[in-house]
């Protein structure tokens, strides 16, 4: 992965009159990588994608996108980059080819490559087969896939997704997902991904940004966000059956762990920091306790957005 | 600047535009009205005289009571004939404004206000056009077919005065230099106006009806030209159209300015 910043955001900052959309943002996203931009509806992901595409103007901070000032170099910057906004936004009288067409002189593909870039994208999005029948004919998924081709028409740099998957079935979001995974991979582009499907993110993105109420409130990637925010370890520990009652008593006795439970032929324990796992299997060890597996669970991105959010609760 | 993309603009409204039967069935059925209907009925004043009951009494009354001019312009010709002659000459010039006025009214109202109501607007605004570039497609979306209309239409309209009224006439009358002052000086400029006005009520409106609706305000000079002509208290003579063409144009470079101003990216995405 390249390691320049191609999108670089400092205090960036919307209001609406009262309301701030966008408060103070920081941030970097380098070239290549597929980034989470988290929050819930109207943390102000939206109006960050059209800060950084010019089509809004900020009210105070800067932001910088592949060298370029959205605010001053709207235009320009727009060729470089693709947007598949929240809702499709097709045009639902016009067929699928003529919806590519259409975009594919906006963006100023050469004349010559508008056939084959049209034919591969619709093989690509498995469109082909309905590429001449009205987009409003589509369905739900079609329509996603098709925005996300118009997105890709003139291969941009950086791909703007806005929810990407919202109330898609689980086929197609699969599908959208491959082709996501598919544009970073293979194509070489950078996603900024802009999601409330906190699984979705944690599948797909290098790092991620949780917003909210316009404010930046963790950044990095789902590991690091546990890390940081000192989240406990669960530990799910397997061991010989004759053994449970020993390993039970030893974590009652150890600090730190506060939960313990048996599920099965497993043991769960949880409550006690990263460092304190080595101690433990040493001392299991040592009790002759005949250990099968001890296996740490990370926290998922959802236990991290919902501690943030309580985190937030908290301070205000 | 990008005409590319302007002409891209262009193209995807009029596809789209054409294609939606409650904008395109109007403006087919009020120009056919207007302009192969009306002279039609011109046709069958040959035919009044002969009604029981009916007698040009009444409209010698109304051109002795006409400004100087008219009364000249219609010298020379007998009464069945300036009947003719005024009904297709005068009395149907503002009606044809209509036309420019209102193909330009429907076709703005639907790219603009529409183009939001359909939600296609933001993928728009993500494009690498200027607001001005954007701004002056949906503004050429509208306008060059109600000029199209207008001049197909005068073309038309021309074919049926001079063939409906042959009988009468029994010589080709039409077009008079007033109606090519009309058509090409002042339909244009009545489309401006249609479509500056639209804009202006598109910026607020929420979807089409509405724009179009608010936007229909725009008719009413019209209406009162045409009651005007009918009741002799103004008629349009060669220099009037052409002043009126003028002030049309004025209003229409007023309207552009504003437009222009009002015309932002950013004010359109913190509507959506």
């Amino acid at each position: 992965m390249a390691s320049h910043a191609v999108i670089v955001a400092g205090a960036l900052t919307r209001r609406f009159g009262e309301v701030v959309a966008v408060d103070h943002l920081d941030l970097e996203v380098q070239a290549g990588e597929i980034f989470g931009f988290l929050g819930h509806n109207g943390a102000g992901k939206t109006t960050t994608v059209r800060l950084l595409n010019g089509v809004l103007t900020p009210s105070s901070g800067t932001a910088q996108v592949l060298g370029m000032t959205p605010a001053d170099e709207g235009p320009a910057l727009r060729r470089r980059t693709g947007v598949l906004t929240e809702t499709p936004s097709l045009d639902e009288r016009l067929t699928g080819r003529e919806n590519l067409e259409i975009y594919a002189e906006l963006y100023d593909v050469p004349q010559a490559d508008i056939p084959d870039r049209i034919g591969d994208l619709l093989e690509i999005f498995e469109l082909a087969d309905r590429a001449d029948e009205k987009a409003g004919d589509y369905s739900k998924g079609m329509k996603q896939r098709l925005a996300l081709a118009r997105a890709f028409i003139h291969r941009p740099e950086v791909l703007f997704l806005d929810e990407p998957t919202s109330g898609l079935d689980p086929v197609a979001t699969r599908r959208v997902h491959e082709m996501i995974t598919h544009l970073s991979h293979e194509e070489k582009r950078t996603v900024f991904m802009c999601t409330h499907n906190l699984a979705e993110a944690q599948k797909l993105c290098d790092r991620v940004a949780v917003l909210e109420h316009g404010k930046l409130v963790a950044l990095g990637t789902p590991l690091e966000l546990a890390r940081r925010l000192g989240r406990s370890q669960r530990l799910e520990i397997e061991v010989a059956p004759g053994d449970h009652e020993k390993v039970l008593e030893m974590l009652a006795a150890t600090p730190g762990f506060s939960e313990v439970r048996e599920e099965g032929d497993a043991i769960f324990a949880s409550g006690a920091e990263r460092e304190a796992i080595p101690g433990l299997v040493a001392a299991l060890v040592s009790a002759g306790v005949r250990i099968y597996r001890v296996a740490p669970q990370e926290a998922s991105l959802e236990d991290i957005y919902f501690a943030l959010q309580g985190e937030e609760e908290e301070i205000s | 600047m990008n005409w590319r993309a302007i002409r891209a603009i262009v193209r995807k409204d009029l596809k789209v535009v054409f294609q939606n039967k409650g904008v395109s069935i109007p403006l087919i059925v009020v120009p056919v009205v207007i302009l192969m209907a009306l002279p039609g009925l011109a046709a069958l004043a040959p035919r009044l005289e002969d009604m029981p009951g009916t007698s040009f009494s009444g409209l010698e009354t109304l051109i002795q009571n006409m400004p100087a001019g008219l009364r000249q312009a219609l010298t020379g010709y007998d009464e069945v004939q300036t009947t003719v002659v005024l009904a297709l000459v005068y009395l149907m010039a503002p009606m044809y404004l209509i036309l420019p006025l209102m193909v330009a009214s429907v076709i703005a109202a639907d790219s603009f206000a529409g183009e939001k109501e359909r939600k296609t607007l933001e993928a728009l605004l993500y494009t690498p056009t200027t607001d001005w570039e954007l701004f002056l497609a949906k503004l050429l979306s509208a306008w060059l077919p109600a000029l199209g209309v207008a001049w197909g239409g005068f073309i038309l309209y021309t074919v049926m005065a001079n063939l409906a009224a042959w009988p009468v006439m029994g010589q080709l009358f039409f077009p008079t230099t007033m109606w090519l002052v009309l058509a090409l000086w002042v339909a244009p400029a009545v489309a401006g106006l249609g479509l500056g006005t639209t804009v202006l009520v598109s910026s607020r409106a929420e979807t089409f009806q509405e724009a179009y609706q608010l936007g229909a305000v725009v008719v009413l000079p019209i209406i009162l030209m045409v009651i005007g002509q009918a009741t002799g208290v103004m008629y349009f003579s060669t220099w009037l159209v052409a002043l009126l063409g003028l002030a049309c144009w004025a209003i229409d470079a007023v309207l552009l300015w504003v437009g222009r101003r009002t015309f932002r990216r950013s004010n359109l995405a913190t509507q959506m």
